[in-house]
């Protein structure tokens, strides 16, 4: 098998306003390998709310995304509180994002939820104090 | 109707508008940007009065065909000068939410 096409990106968790940066790349990568617009649609979506969760609610990260033939792999890895109850978090409109998040208009509790939707599958390694990591794969 | 089009109409202001000739298919109204990218569909006017930065991420990501700002909010320069560069359409309606819907439910 080939080895996959493989993209790294630092997150940056202090810049708000470039928050979004590694998504818009890997957008910009999918387009110009001809993937139809609705699966970059997807990827790009899946990905910007797991990055910017990580800029919220982990100061930070770093993103790992993988081309296979039939397949994309998105790998986000932060050094974060962890998730304490993952169900919980995974509830459409749970959300311990603070009030000025929020006036961004961030902290719906929904970015979990849509990576879910938007992928055909997603895992969620997280341990309080130490970290979370989230994989996702879209299939071609 | 395209993007130009929808700019054209009285009560519509281009604010930026890099990517004129898009075409609308629907509309989509919301602030909490997670229910925008969870619900809107691609080539929708996505109506909405939030302007900070991250607008532009999500109707880029999103592929939206256009944001319209209602109630005649407007953004930081910054905001459109990184717009026009990331191909993002940004139009401007001094109506309520309300009213700019319905401007575009009478166009579409
Ligand atoms: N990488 C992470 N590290 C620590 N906690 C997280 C992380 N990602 C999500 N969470 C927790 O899960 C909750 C739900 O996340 P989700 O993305 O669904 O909503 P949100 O980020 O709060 O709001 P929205 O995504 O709608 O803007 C968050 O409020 C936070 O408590
Ligand atoms: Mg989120």
């Amino acid at each position: 098998m080939n080895e996959p096409l493989t993209f790294q990106y630092a997150v940056d968790g202090d810049n708000f306003t470039s928050a979004g940066q590694a998504s818009v790349q890997v957008k910009k990568v999918l387009r110009r390998l001809g993937l139809d617009p609705e699966t970059i649609r997807r990827v790009s979506i899946a990905m910007y709310e797991g990055e910017i969760n990580m800029v919220i609610h982990a100061g930070g990260g770093e993103a790992e995304v993988r081309i296979y033939e039939d397949s994309i792999e998105i790998v986000l890895r932060d050094s974060g509180p962890g998730i304490a109850d993952i169900d919980q978090a995974m509830q459409e409109g749970f959300s311990t994002a603070p009030d000025n998040i929020r006036s961004l208009g961030f902290g719906a509790g929904m970015g979990l939820p849509n990576m879910k939707r938007y992928t055909d599958s997603m895992q969620i390694e997280s341990t309080v104090g130490v970290g979370t990591t989230i994989t996702m794969r879209v299939d071609l | 109707m395209t993007v130009a089009n929808l700019a054209a109409l009285d009560g519509m202001r281009a604010l930026t508008c890099p990517e004129p000739e898009r075409e609308i298919g629907g509309v989509y109204i919301g602030d909490l940007l997670s229910w925008v990218m969870g619900r809107a569909k691609a080539d929708d006017a996505w109506i909405t009065i939030m302007t900070n930065i991250n607008v532009v991420a999500v109707a880029a990501l999103a592929d939206t065909a256009c944001i319209v700002l209602a109630e005649g909010v407007a953004p930081e320069q910054a905001v459109l000068d990184t717009a026009g560069a990331k191909g993002v359409n940004i139009l401007q309606c001094g109506r309520p939410i309300y009213e700019t819907a319905l401007l575009l439910h009478e166009n579409l």
